[in-house]
This record gives C-alpha cells, structure tokens and sequence, in this order.
C-alpha cells in the first residue's frame, strides 16, 4: 500500500491574520444507530476512545474522539492507521443491532485555523456566533464554510479545526485563506 | 460663489490638505472633507446634469438624501459610476468626472430637452414609443441609451476584495446620532450584548451643529463623555462607516462598512458586509429635511437649509455671500443664524407662516437684524447654472411678484421626514403625523417577528421626535422598552439624560409655493431632481387617472431614480393628494425596500469571486490530469476531463483516439464522481425496491445490477449500478450530478414517509478514488498488478469482489458502460493517485491511454446506453426508452409506479427511443428535430421527434446518434428530415440504437 496522501498534502498559509493548515489524515467513521440504545453507546465509546459528548459537542482525547452529527448520527475520530480495525470491532459489536458504521476518513478534509484572529476568520464564513461566550469549550457545530457544507470545534481559544468534504479542500483552503487576508481584522473578539 | 470660510469647520483638520480632482480640474481639500464640502469650497457648484432635460444640477444635500450629484469615481480597476459626493470622504488623490452630460458639463446638448418639456410630459416614454413596433428596437432604444443612463459602466476587473461578517447581538442600535448613542448606551447599562451602526466617519450626527444644551453642557461634550461611557463596557460594538442597510424578517439586518472607500489600495477588504442577527432593533436613523416646491428650486444653489448649516459648521464652507432663507418652520432659522454668525449675509428669511408672536429661533433671527417675511414665499429663482436671485411673493396668492432679491444661494426648509426605511422594510406601519406634516413609525404597528412581537423600535428624530430634549427621553426609553422584551432590567437610578427646551411655533404644511401656483410656476416646481419629475407632472398623472401612489409613481418615475425618492417622495404624494383633494394618508406611501442607500453588489457576492466565485470540486486524481493535457467540461461542481489532448492535436482528434484506443488496447477513465451511497439495515431491500423500478432485494451478495429511479410522477431522474455488499447492506452507485439529490431523495422519503423503517443511508461518494480500466487488454493490466484473480471465472460480468491489486486494497466492480471488457475499481481516494499511477505504469505496455468523458459518451452512445440528462429532460419515462426490462412486474409498488400508468404515459403517441444513422455518414446536429407534415396553429412546422445524442463513431467510421421519434421503434428504416440551424436538411434512418456488438459479447469475455 502506497503512503496516504491527502487532498493538499498538507498545505499551509501563514501569510494573513491567522494560520491555515491542512491537517490530516485523520481516521474518521460515521457511525449511524439509536444513540439512546446502549450497545450502540458503548461501541461509539470503544471505537473513539471518549465518553459520549452531548448535543452540539464534540469530546476528543489525542488522535481519538466522538463528534455529535445529529440526533442519529456519530463522527468518530481516530488515528489514520487504525480505522479499518474500529470499523471491524464496530460491525462485530453491533452485528445484532440496526447501525451503520463506513469509514469516511478520505472522504474528509481537516483544516486548523489558528492565531488570535482565527474566530473572526470563521466568522466571516460560517453563520455562527463565534463569540468566545457563546462558542467555546467543547462545542462542535455542522454548518458551512461559504458555499460548502462543513463542521469545526475549537481545540483551544485560538484554535478551530475544520471538516469538509475532499473534494473542495481546494476551495475551503483558499476561502479560509481570503478570509483571514493581510489587513481584514474585524476586531470585535 | 462658493468658498472656504477662515473659521475652520468642526469635522476638517485644516493642517491636512488633500489634493483632488474633478473633470481633470486640480482642486484642493482637507482631511475631514466629504467630497461634496471640497467641491464647494473650490466653487464648483455645478456638478452634473439631470436625467430628462439635462438640466443643470448642484449639490441640494449633505448626506445620502442627494439626489444630484453622482459622480464617476476612480480610475481603472477602481472606477465606480453613480458615486455620491456627499457620502464620499475626501482623500489624496481622487479622481471624480460628472455624469450625464455631453459633451460637457458646461455645454451640455441634450439641455435642448428643456426648450421640449412640453413635449415631454409624465409618461411621454408610454405614449411615444408604443408604435410604430419596429422603431423601439432600431430607433427609440439606442437613441434613449445614448442620451439617457447616469454614469458609465467599469471596464477593468474590480481589483478589491469583499467579505462577509456573522454578527449576532441582543440589540442593534442604526445610527450614531444622539438618539442612537443615547439608546446604545441605555441598552449596554442593562446588560444587553449591542452592537452600534453609524454610517458616517463620525459620531453625534446632526445635533452638534443643531446646538443645544444636554445635562447642562454643550452637545459636543454629551457626544464625547457617551462615546466614552460605550467604549468603556465590554458588551457594546460601536462601528463607524457601517450603514444599516435593511432589516429582514427574524431580526436579520444588514450592515454595509465601507472600509477603504476612503483609502484605497489599503491592504484588506474594500467592503464589509455584516450579516447582524439581533433579538431587537432600534432604528435611530434621523430625519431627512424635504425641499420646498417652487418656481426653479433645481438651479444649482438652492439647497436644503440643513445642508447649508452643515457645510458652514462642519466644513467651513459657505455657499454663498447672499443665502436667502425660504422655510415653513423654525428649524431653518438656525441656518440664518449660523450664517450670520459666520459673517454671512442674510438678505431675507421668507416664511410662509403668518405667527402671531415672534418666539425662540424667530426672536433670535430678528435680533441679529436678519429681516424676515412673514407670510411670504418665492415665486420663482432667477439664474440658469447659479442662482444670482429670487422673486417674492405672498404665499396666499398665485405668485405676482411683490420684490426681487438678489442672492447666490437659497436655503429651504418644507419641514423634515423621519427616516423610516429600517422600520418600514419588514413591516413596520406608519401613521400620519399632522404637527410635523410627515409620516412617523406606527409603534403600536411594528415590524413583527416569529413570536408575534415586535422587533423593531424607532428612537429620536426617527421616531418623530424633534426637540432635543424629546430625542433624547424617547431614545432612552425606546431602549428601555427594547430590554423589557428581552427580560433584562435597567440599574435603578439610570434615567434620560435632560435638555434644555427652546421655545418653538408649530410648522405649517406647505406642499407648493406658492399655494395658488399657475401652471406656468408648477411647471418649474421640481419634486424628483435626478428624474426630473415636477408638480405639473404628478398632478398630470392624477388627471390621467393614475391614482394610485404605486402607479403614479411608475407613471411620473417619481422617487425611482438612485436617491429612492429620499427627497421627492413626500412632497410628491401630497401634491398626489392636493391633486385629488384626497388627505394624505389616505393616499398613502409607497412601499420602502432594502437597501436604504445603494450597496455594492461586490459587497453582497462577499468572498464568492475570482478563484473562489464557486467551489471546484476536485477528484484525487485531477492533478494528474491537470499535468496530463486535460480539456474540462463542468459535471455539477466538478470539472471532469472532456479529453486528454497531446501535442497539438484538436480535441476532436482526441476524442477520436481515446474511442479508438479503449475500443482495441486499454482505456483508463476517472469515475470517482460517480455516486455512492451506502443503504443498509433491515428494510434496505424493501426501500430500494420502492426507490428503484426493478428489483434490488433479491440481487444476491456479491453480485450487480443496473437499476432505474424515477420520481413520484414517474420520471426517470437517475440511473446506476446497485452492488448487494452484504445480507442488510447495498451499495448504490448514482451519476455524477445525482450524489448529493439521490443522497436526499432517499434521506427524504426515510424521514417523512417511511420513518418507521429500518434503514441508514450514508454518501461515501468521496471515499473513494474509481478507475474504471476498460478495453480488451484490461484483464492483462490488472493480471500485471497482480494480488487476486479477476479471470472471468473468479469474476464474472457483474459481480464484485474485495481483494488486492499490486498491494493496494481495493474493490473491482465487473461492470461495463462501454460494451468492452471493463473492471471499475475503487481505492480509498488517499491512495487514489498512486493507485492510477500504477495501473498507468502497468499500462504502458498494454496501450494504456486515459480517456475523457466525451469518448465515455461515444463507447456507451455505440452501445445504445441511456445517459440521464441526454436522453431524459424530466419528461421521459423509462418506457419511453425501450427500458421496460428494467421494470419489475412483479412488485406491488416503487415509486413511479402508479403515475406510470395514468393515461398520457401510457399513450402509444409517446415519442419513444430510437438510434438515428444519416444517409450520408454525416453527424446530426444536436437538438435537432424532425420534421412532420403541415403544420401547427402558430404557423410552426410540425415536428415528429428529436434528437438526444449525436456523435461521429470512430468505430463506426460514421455519424450515429439517439433520439425520440413518434412511434419510433415501429418504423425502422423509415428516412426522417432534421432541419439544422445551418440552413440544411439532414436525412437519418431509424435504426435499433444498438450500432455495436449487439450481443454483448464483448463485454463478457
């Protein structure tokens, strides 16, 4: 098997108000089943490595962790090598219960945007309140990046990490990038 | 003339001078100037031409009420039409050129229009150029767009960026005026999240140069120890240069900030758009003051009285040595008394109210010796570009000329209008207030949100509030009443600030002067400045019939030009009134819209330009194809190569040897934008068999099948190859453009028809990186990567197998869209590169050549294989198409089913699929439609059927094309006719759409 090569081979800008990187490639599942059902609970906590975040949070621990999608859906993260083994453990785990585990880990794209103004870089792509009151600590939020669906949480205060699909890394990339231009500080954060 | 005064204005920093220019004349200004004070003061009064007449028009305004002066501003990628002087901040270097005119400013034309006014009444555009039909678009049209149309349109590339801002806030206070400033304040002392818009480059608005005094102080000194007390608390956002813009439904407004307008080329955004979601809005947007209706009240120097004030205090600039006043109100006594004060002269203050007591500003006006004519207005203004004076009349009478005043400059006042835009734009009503002859926010009428309350509250001069003193209280309690809805409570103690009262008489409506104007005189009135639109017109309109406000005002153009009728629309709908002896309000407003003052549409596209205008999705392999000579053509978002060209053959040419190559050697295709979408759970058989015609629960693991799709109506809308993975789990591929729709199409159906159904579906399109290797030599490419067997017996015609190719995991699909031996393999997209560069080198031997999705096209039009999008629009059946084998008799139900058997899709007059070959081995053109006897009510020639596909076959060595002929597949042999767009005939056979290898043997070797 050749090296895993993501969508921009880990490209990095640091030329404007805050740093963007592409990160990866991360181990990612979705994992869809009743999240009230406890053996689906406990596969989800096996697989990420973390106790289950509420609604609208994410839990993450190192390369490990579990991301609320939606009322029936789990993003689980995890280390690139170890995906296919997660996966088998969760079909094994859930063979008798109605979920759905797939491995999207190319699927994905990961970008970081760091630097103090890395709020307001969101902010100008994302309709979502990025004020550190009102998105902080373990949020997760499904939303978009511009014109393309995307998911972000916040490692730290000056930190957000950033999902979307692989086939608009390009895009996301270079939109973060015009968002966070040489002289755009809003200052409002 | 117009000048520079010595006494400095408020807002200009004389120790700063800017250079500038108009109309290439050099000129010279300070910092702190708008480029309306800096063109006064280097006397250029004159500043365009009006848009019918081509009259001369000066600057009337000083904010963005101006309806005059537009210019061009900026040169090449920073060249703008239609800019306002008056919102337009002075800096070194700009560059300005008047508009509509020509050839120049000076002599301009198309003033000839004037002599022809009487020939060019309201509505004369309806009533001239109706007939004959022939003249609008040879005659009437270029010669309109030559001498009408403002400024002209940029030719280089915007060189600026744009961007967005998400803002959210408990409260939005528009205007940083005192009212605005006095509400953001007593919102924030509540605890309230507010964030605080000013349009202009400074705080206080209007009440500074107003005077007056607040808490015992001077205004200035309120203005600076509020500013303060905002920026001392962490919950309030003040924002200079943000104009709100409009306010939408659920608390949604928009802020337009102007960033670098006024230094341009700084690094970052040119415009920013904020895109606010506030609980409340308080709109402390001010008021406008209305012009008055006489005789030559367009002719450069007559000016609002307001304006004239503002130019005198804030920018020392006065508009002229001799201002004659003309008011209906106290409020324009302050600009008498501003301009004395400055050493001006004021020959005459004409009011047109008869007071039986002088008061207040009347008082003080008289004891600085100004002369003042009660009962008095102008019957007309004398000058052509400049004012040089005015004739008086009495104000009761029809405008005998009772004295003649020489001057260089009119101050009028008709009294103010709030500025009710924000609150009208969502809903907020309005109620006519008869005291101040002008319409005021409804507050008991308000713009209401989801809940049912209201979301929008005026503050101040907005609100109808004019005396300092009441600004200020109702600015306070507006947010006080705002953060009552929001559950927060003030701090005990913190209460209005208070102002000192000045004693004041009542305004007196006057909507034309004078009130017994001949039409000689109301001919002369001008309402609407920049579309010339006059009191005889309006009342032209009425007598037409035109009563209704919304059809006089498209009749007249009145309030329809750039300024939206800011100063026009008042006056126009009373003298609408008067002309109908109807009142006011019960003629009405006509309706405000969004946005309040021009925005750029740079602004509102916001980042979306250039490189990223759209998002590009890319495959893991476009790089490759980006090095490799690859020719794009758009799939959805995706850019899929059309061919591979080499060296310097036409695309055709390459097109024709990707046919050639895959059809004899080995063709390697990127099919990762194919759809996939995993369906698993207990009732994934059950729900594909309705989702899909034919079917899927009986496939069995390991084995494929090609599935139709069709919507509730019974149109096919997608097809593709299912893949049963396991027991509970298929796999669906869709086309490329489907992923996403077929995604929701089925996530759909799950949630609201079948919740209760066992089922997941997930899209994993991008999970994978797909080559589809076709042509006789492709079992030899993979044999030569080696890891599994793919020998037919191992791997028959559709089936699929997990296993290792050349060390990479991989999934083969024996599936065939090309009618040749073909293996579609899946990799995950991480490896998908290095995968195609392996089969690439494995390749080389075998005759491997990638190919694009023209030649995709050609193999699978060859073998008579349906493409959705060609041969279906979302009017086509699958019976249409000959694909009845693909419809199960069986089942009970699939979704299409029933409309499938209505009437007019079992009609045997369907045009129905059939392959089409010329007579003559020339191509059809594409679209084409055949030909039938006679023809229809519209005099059209009958058609028979039409072209779907059409291609020249390299295989072939002929033109082979598809298509939808009335009763097709009846009439094989049958000649019909394809008129072409080129003039000629083209002649096709119908023929079975099957043109190679109609036993598929050679798929399933």
């Amino acid at each position: 098997m050749s090296e895993p090569m993501t969508a921009l081979k880990g490209a990095s800008d640091t030329s404007g108000i805050a740093t963007v990187t592409e990160l990866g490639p991360r181990g990612m599942i979705t994992l869809r089943g009743d999240l009230t059902a406890k053996p689906v609970v406990k596969a989800a906590v096996a697989a990420g490595g973390v106790t289950l975040p509420e609604r609208g949070h994410c839990a993450t621990e190192g390369k490990g962790g579990i991301a609320w999608m939606s009322p029936d859906e789990l993003l689980i993260l995890c280390d690139y090598a170890t995906v296919s083994d997660r996966i088998a453990d969760l079909h094994s785990k859930l063979a008798k219960h109605h979920a759905l585990a797939v491995n999207v880990s190319d699927a994905r794209a990961v970008f970081q945007v760091t630097g103090p103004y890395a709020r307001e870089v969101i902010a100008k792509l994302a309709p979502v309140d990025m004020h550190p009151d009102q998105f902080n600590g373990t949020m997760f939020r499904r939303t978009r990046i511009a014109q393309v669906p995307a998911a972000f949480w916040m490692p730290d205060g000056d930190t957000v990490q950033i999902i979307c699909f692989r086939s608009v890394a390009q895009y996301v990339f270079d939109v973060l990038n015009m968002a966070a231009q040489d002289g755009s500080e809003v200052g409002v954060f | 003339m117009s000048t520079r005064l010595a006494t400095p204005g408020r807002l200009t920093d004389q120790s700063k001078p800017l250079n500038f220019s108009f109309n290439g004349k050099t000129m010279r200004g300070y910092a702190g100037d708008t480029l309306a004070s800096a063109l006064l003061a280097n006397d250029q009064m004159l500043v365009g031409r009006s848009f019918k007449y081509h009259r001369p028009r000066g600057i009337v305004a000083s904010g963005p009420e101006e309806p005059n002066a537009l210019v061009n501003l900026g040169e090449e990628g920073r060249f703008e039409p239609n800019q306002r002087v008056t919102t337009t901040e002075l800096f070194e270097g700009l560059t300005a050129a008047s508009q509509n005119h020509w050839p120049t400013l000076e002599f301009d034309v198309g003033a000839i229009n004037k002599h022809l006014s009487r020939f060019l009444p309201a509505g004369f555009y309806y009533k001239m150029f109706m007939y004959p039909r022939a003249f609008w678009k040879h005659v009437y049209e270029p010669v309109i767009r030559h001498s009408a149309g403002l400024g002209k349109a940029p030719k280089a590339r915007d060189e600026d960026t744009y961007e967005h801002f998400y803002s959210f806030c408990d409260v939005l206070v528009v205007g940083g005026g005192v009212a605005g400033l006095q509400a953001a304040l007593t919102a924030a002392r509540a605890g309230a999240r507010v964030i605080l818009f000013e349009q202009s480059d400074h705080w206080g608005g209007r009440a500074p140069v107003d005077g007056g005094i607040i808490n015992g102080g001077p205004v200035d000194q309120y203005v600076e120890e509020t500013l303060a007390a905002l920026k001392s608390m962490d919950n309030v956002e003040m924002r200079l240069r943000i104009m709100g813009a409009g306010v939408y439904d659920h608390g949604y407004a928009l802020g337009y900030e102007r960033l670098s307008d006024h230094t341009p080329g700084a690094a970052g955004p040119r415009h920013r758009l904020w895109r606010v979601r506030a609980a409340q809005i308080i709109t402390a947007t001010g008021a406008i003051e209305r012009p008055l209706s006489f005789a030559g009240n367009d002719i450069p120097g007559v000016m609002l009285a307001s304006a004239v004030r503002d130019y005198v205090v804030n920018y020392g600039v006065s508009i002229g040595d001799r201002t004659v006043v003309v008011t209906n109100n106290d409020n324009a006594y302050l600009t008498a008394i501003a301009l004395k004060h400055a050493g001006l002269d004021v020959p005459v203050i004409l009011d047109a109210r008869v007071l039986p007591e002088d008061r207040g500003l009347v008082e003080q006006a008289k004891a600085l010796g100004i002369r003042v004519m009660m009962g008095h207005a102008i019957s007309s203004v004398k000058g052509g570009k400049r004012v040089t004076g005015v004739n008086i009349c009495a104000q009761a009478g029809e405008g005998a000329v009772l004295e003649e005043i020489a001057c260089d400059a009119v101050a009028m006042s008709g009294g103010w209008s709030p500025v009710v835009h924000l609150w009208s734009h969502c809903g907020g009503k309005l109620r006519w207030d008869t005291t101040h002859a002008c319409f005021s926010p409804d507050v008991d009428n308000p713009p209401k949100g989801a809940d049912g309350m209201g979301f929008v509250t005026p503050a101040g001069a907005a609100s109808g509030m004019f005396a300092l003193d009441d600004v200020l209280h109702d600015a306070h309690a507006a947010a006080e009443g705002v953060v009552t809805c929001l559950d927060m409570k003030l701090p005990k103690g913190v209460s209005a600030p208070v102002a000192e009262r000045r004693e004041e008489s009542p305004m007196a409506a006057v909507w034309m002067m004078p009130q017994g104007a001949s039409a000689k005189l109301r001919e002369k009135s001008w309402l609407d400045y920049q579309n010339d639109v006059k009191v005889s017109d309006v009342r032209l309109a009425a007598q037409e019939g035109f009563v209704s406000v919304e059809h006089a005002k498209r009749y007249t153009t009145l309030g329809m030009a750039t300024d939206q009728g800011k100063l026009s629309n008042i006056n126009g709908l009373a003298t609408l009134a008067g002309a109908m002896d109807k009142d006011i309000p019960s003629v009405g407003t006509t309706t405000f819209r969004p946005p309040y003052h021009p925005i750029s549409l740079a602004s509102i596209a916001g980042e979306a330009k250039d490189h990223v205008f759209q998002p590009i999705r890319r495959t893991p392999l476009q790089d490759w194809h980006d090095a490799n000579g690859a020719e794009y053509e758009p799939v959805g978002h995706w850019r899929r190569p059309y061919a591979f060209k080499r060296g310097s053959e036409t695309t055709h040419d390459a097109v024709m040897r990707e046919v050639t190559n895959t059809r004899e050697k080995l063709g390697l295709l990127d099919a990762s934008t194919l759809g996939k979408l995993i369906v698993k759970g207990p009732d994934a058989g059950k729900f594909l068999d309705m989702m899909y015609t034919n079917m899927m629960s009986t496939l069995k693991p390991g084995k494929c099948r090609y599935g139709l799709m069709c919507n509730e109506n019974g149109f096919l809308i997608d097809d593709g190859v299912v893949a049963r993975i396991d027991e509970d789990t298929w796999l669906c591929h869709t086309t490329t453009g489907g992923a996403e729709t077929i995604h929701a199409h089925m996530e759909e159906w799950l949630q609201t028809e079948w919740w209760d159904w066992q089922v997941y579906v997930a899209n994993v399109t991008e999970q994978y990186a797909q080559v589809a290797v076709v042509g006789p030599n492709a079992r030899k490419a993979l044999e030569k990567l080696g890891g599994m067997d793919v020998s037919k017996e191992a791997l028959g015609f559709m089936e699929w197998v997990d296993g290792t190719l050349g060390g990479f995991n991989v999934r083969i699909y024996r599936i065939s869209f090309s009618g040749e031996l073909s293996y579609e393999i899946a990799v995950d997209a991480s490896h998908g590169r290095a995968f195609w560069d392996a089969l690439m080198a494995v390749g080389a031997d075998l005759g491997a050549m990638p190919y694009g999705t023209e030649c995709l096209h050609i193999l699978r039009a060859e073998k008579g294989f349906i493409m959705i999008g060609d041969e279906t629009d979302g009017t086509v059946i699958p019976q249409d198409l000959g694909l009845g084998w693909a419809i199960s008799k069986k089942k009970e139900d699939y979704l299409g089913k029933r409309a499938q058997e209505r009437s007019h899709m079992t009609d045997p007059n369907r045009w129905k699929l059939v392959g089409l070959e010329t007579v003559d081995g020339s191509t059809l053109p594409d679209g084409a439609y055949a030909v039938a006897e006679g023809t229809n009510e519209n005099g059209q020639r009958n058609t028979q059927g039409r072209v779907t596909s059409t291609y020249h076959s390299p295989t072939l060595g002929k033109g082979i094309a598809m298509g939808l002929i009335h009763n097709g597949p009846d009439r094989m042999g049958e000649v019909v006719t394809f008129p072409g767009t080129d003039g000629k005939d083209y002649k096709a056979k119908i023929v079975n759409p099957v043109f190679y290898d109609a036993d598929g043997e050679k798929q399933n070797v």
